[in-house]
């Protein structure tokens, strides 16, 4: 196979894995525009959904009705958070919030433990995670089918919420409320409603990415781990930008493949470990408010 | 009644500053030394190197984090990365220099640590809150990866666990848990009152200015770029002598798998819980992490008979610690070390109630 | 509204600091954002022992032209002579080693210490143990904290806050608040004391207060001070001299009485062009 293919082989594996990086990390976007908060406990958030609905799959729900269910359950985490998390930290400082989600994180991998149990679990999508053929005849490229499915869905997922901020009424609301909540308040937008639908959407994208990556490697608790490196995207594409993070999440999940296949090697591997997060410092250190942020001028 | 003030004049501003002004502390505190050093007499083995050696070590590193997160206000989710250096660069010198004595590596190992701690504090200029934490998830990750995979560090062991040297100094080998414990004590002592006099002195003074109005702190003449690496740097001497102690007192092996992030995360749920910005607090919140799953699992076993699953009662605990954690930053963010302050306030007055 | 300052402060005989040769002088300075224009072209001077009051509409300027002066804007033109020293870039902590100590605005106190705490901090230029020297509580760490307590406690005496000395910031009220924050200027012993707006928020009794403390200040130690005030009754009532700036530009420049009758000012400041 010609050094080319397999570089593209590589980059095609690395975006498809980025493009659920930015998926994670909208989930993230979501809750920060609507709230102004850090929300550490996405990862989290994306373990319980897919958990609960493989739980929910187990007890006998077919898959079209576990998705409905599973969509309620994150609802209610939300709503759950809101009320007993962030309302009674309402102006405190962002390293506050951020702690106390990181605590969040804990109760909800905890919760999740205990209401499905921690053994590792399939899902099956009905894809299967094989080379597509005429691409491997064609080119040689190893490219699986459950990955492009994959990529596929998390664009569409990422193209329809790109939509619903940039296009819809509920997107002007929400960044509406992103500027100034009290504002937003007295304008008659109707801040209870943005914030439950804002906690469901990021509880089905949260579901959507579970659901993807799941069906790659398990439904397991390293879940929590992978949906850690939407922060480095965050970083990089800036924490109120979608088309900031869509890029960004592209290039950390392409470029970390790269350099673990081409570099990892003279290391013993395990670069992509640290990759993006060494990554995202660098980044910091050009330009610290993103890709696509606007400059902050802080005032004295 | 016993704990007044009263009849206790201070006359100077020297006694006004001194580090525990009133009596009965001063008291109290002799107490607690004298006991802890009398405690190998009665505690058997098991606690000596189950409970109070990893109580004491961590103790050491919560209080690393208080500097840099609750003094200095710099968040940071990779302490057991200057752990990992801490312990590596302990390793490394006994290994490497003939007949070092066991406190000198570890005093060195802490000064390689705040190196290292340095460099990674550097991004702390520019950035905070999240985007430091980030930072200091990089720093986390990638000492873990670079200790694991340049197999210098390890001395070409191929294994991935290398047996800690023993502890010998002064021609002596400390090898039983009681004799590890005193070692142990005698340097946790020692860095907690250094740690004592720098947060109430004027080194403290700069850090939590940096911490509560940079600006202001800046307006004043300090410089924000030495006040910042100076507590990454002493927060990381902390870790990294704690990370020594980690490996060479505690787990007796030195591998880079014993610091991972979730151990990070475990320092980080002592400060909150314990009292960001108190050195008791890291005492405390210490104690309470370490002593929290040991007791679930006596509670467990008492209560269901040995058919607990081990996951069950783990994830009973990482619900317990994310709970206290929430309802500690909603209702008293400076921890238990607040919640001792006030009993003791209460003491003051009893038994009157004004 | 306007406030009376005690006539007896007012005309304190002689001064025990005549003026001396300008101490801080500004020359065309003009500071963007972006493309808003906040300050064009401005020039003026500070002499030694003076009281020098900026003052102008809201949103004339006032502010950006202190963190200009202690260089937390770094204007695009112009340049600070400070004690005849020719600065073309100025930063907060040069500004501090050069004597100038300031205030801020909106409360920039340290909260989560004590008033004790606050005011000590103040003293960080004039603390020289290094940080090994304080932890092990060597001679020189224990000498300095001594000696800044017994020059903190004179600033507290004069301000007269003992009863509150190791009370938390955050649990003062805001005149109080205030006083802490000039005391923590005060603490660096500044040659040049900027106070941004230190009587906004006050009650007739403090701002008298204030008043007082800042005459005082200037009387006792010779501390030059510029401030930046709303109510004009208190500025030109303290004030020596006073700068008078409206949409960053410089309208009108004397002393209290030429600046009464400056008709650029009257109609500007005054309120006759709204």
């Amino acid at each position: 196979m010609p050094d080319i293919w397999f570089f593209i082989e590589v980059l095609v594996g690395g975006l498809l894995s980025g493009i659920m990086y930015s998926l994670v990390a909208l989930g993230f976007v979501l809750i920060y525009k609507a709230s102004s908060v850090f929300n550490f406990a996405q990862g989290a958030m994306v373990f319980f959904a897919v958990l609960t609905f493989v739980g929910v799959m187990e007890l006998g729900l077919p898959f079209w009705a576990a998705l409905p269910v599973a969509i309620g359950v994150m609802v209610l985490v939300g709503m759950a958070t809101e009320r007993f998390v962030l309302r009674p930290l309402v102006s405190q400082s962002e390293d506050t919030l951020l702690m106390a989600t990181i605590g969040l994180s804990f109760v909800i991998e905890g919760v999740a433990q205990l209401a499905w149990g921690v053994d590792v679990r399939n899902l099956d999508l009905g894809i299967r995670d094989e080379p597509i053929n005429w691409v491997m005849d064609k080119t040689g490229m190893l490219i699986s089918q459950l990955d492009i499915t994959a990529g596929i869905v998390a664009s569409v997922m990422v193209a329809s919420l790109a939509l619903l901020f940039s296009r819809t009424k509920v997107g002007r609301g929400l960044r509406a409320v992103a500027d100034d909540h009290t504002a937003a308040l007295s304008i008659g937008i109707p801040l209870k409603h943005i914030w439950m639908l804002v906690w469901a959407t990021a509880g089905v994208v949260a579901l959507v990415a579970g659901m993807l990556w799941g069906a790659r490697s398990g439904v397991q608790f390293a879940l929590v781990w992978v949906a850690l490196k939407a922060l480095p995207v965050l970083i990089i594409g800036g924490f109120t930008s979608v088309p900031g993070v869509i890029v960004a999440g592209l290039l950390v999940g392409a470029s970390e493949k790269v350099v673990e296949v081409y570099i990892g090697p003279k290391f013993g591997g395990g670069v992509e470990v640290w990759f993006p997060y060494v990554l995202a410092v660098l980044f910091l250190l050009v330009r610290p408010e993103g890709l696509f942020g606007e400059k902050i001028i802080r005032r004295v | 009644m016993f704990y007044r003030e009263a009849g206790q004049f201070r006359t100077s501003y020297a006694q006004d500053s001194q580090i525990f002004p009133l009596r009965q502390d001063r008291i109290g505190i002799a107490i607690i030394l004298i006991a802890a050093v009398l405690l190998p007499f009665v505690a058997n083995a098991y606690w000596l190197s189950a409970i109070l050696i990893p109580w004491l070590v961590l103790s050491l590193v919560a209080l690393g984090q208080n500097i840099l997160m609750g003094y200095a206000g710099q968040l940071s989710l990779g302490s057991a990365g200057f752990m990992a250096v801490g312990a590596f660069a302990c390793y490394n010198l006994i290994l490497r220099v003939e007949g070092i004595p066991f406190v000198v590596a570890v005093a060195l190992s802490g000064v390689c640590a705040a190196l290292v701690g340095i460099v990674f504090g550097l991004p702390s200029l520019r950035i905070r809150g999240l985007y430091l934490a980030v930072a200091t998830l990089a720093s986390q990750f990638f000492i873990v990866w670079a200790l694991d995979k340049f197999p210098w560090f390890k001395n070409y062991d191929p294994a991935g666990v290398i047996t800690a040297q023993p502890i010998i100094m002064f021609g002596h080998n400390f090898a039983s848990p009681r004799e590890k414990y005193w070692v142990v004590l005698a340097i946790v002592a020692v860095l907690a009152l250094l740690a004592k006099n720098m947060a109430r002195g004027s080194v403290g003074r700069g850090w939590m200015a940096v911490r509560d109005m940079d600006v202001a702190a800046e307006a004043m003449g300090l410089s924000l770029l030495r006040t910042k690496l100076q507590a990454f740097a002493i927060s990381s001497f902390y870790c990294g002598v704690g990370g020594a102690l980690f490996a060479f007192a505690y787990l007796q092996t030195v591998e880079p798998s014993a610091f991972t992030i979730e151990l990070s995360f475990r320092i980080l749920f002592m400060v909150i819980i314990g009292g960001l910005g108190t050195i008791m607090g890291s005492f405390l919140g210490a104690g309470f992490i370490l002593l929290m799953p040991i007791f679930l699992n006596v509670f467990f076993h008492g209560v269901f008979g040995q058919s607990v699953d081990a996951g069950v009662i783990s994830a009973v605990e990482q619900v317990i610690f994310g709970v206290m954690i929430i309802t500690f930053l909603i209702y008293e963010p400076l921890g238990l070390a607040r919640v001792w302050q006030l009993t003791k306030e209460r003491l003051r007055l009893w038994p009157f109630k004004h | 509204m306007t406030i009376t300052v005690p006539s007896s402060i007012l005309q304190s005989a002689e001064r025990a600091f005549p003026f001396g040769p300008p101490v801080l002088e500004l020359e065309s300075i003009s500071l963007r954002f972006g493309g808003v224009q906040a300050l064009t072209n401005i020039s003026f001077n500070v002499l030694e022992h003076e009281v020098r009051a900026i003052i102008g509409p809201n949103g004339a300027g006032k502010s950006s032209m202190l963190n200009v002066i202690n260089g937390i804007y770094v204007p695009q033109e112009g340049s600070i002579t400070v004690a005849g020293e020719r600065l073309s870039e100025m930063t907060p902590t040069h500004a501090a080693h050069l004597g100038i100590a300031r205030t801020f605005q909106n409360i920039a106190l340290f909260r989560g210490m004590s008033v004790l705490d606050n005011i000590m901090a103040g003293r960080i230029l004039r603390t020289h143990a290094t940080f090994l020297e304080v932890a092990l509580q060597l001679p020189r760490a224990r000498r300095e904290e001594t000696e800044n307590r017994a020059v903190v406690e004179e600033i507290i005496e004069f301000l007269e806050i003992e009863h509150i000395r190791k009370t938390p910031v955050s649990r003062l009220p805001y005149g109080l608040q205030k006083r802490v924050e000039l005391g923590r200027a005060l603490a660096a012993e500044p040659k040049i004391l900027l106070l941004d707006e230190p009587m906004a928020g006050m009650n007739i009794e403090e701002k008298q207060d204030m008043c007082r403390f800042i005459l005082d200040v200037n009387d006792h130690y010779g501390t030059t001070v510029v401030l930046i005030e709303h109510d004009m009754g208190v500025v030109m009532d303290i004030s020596d001299r006073v700068v008078v700036l409206d949409y960053g530009k410089k309208i009108g420049d004397g002393t209290p009485d030429e600046v009464r009758s400056n008709q650029d000012v009257i109609d500007a400041y005054l309120g006759v062009a709204h």
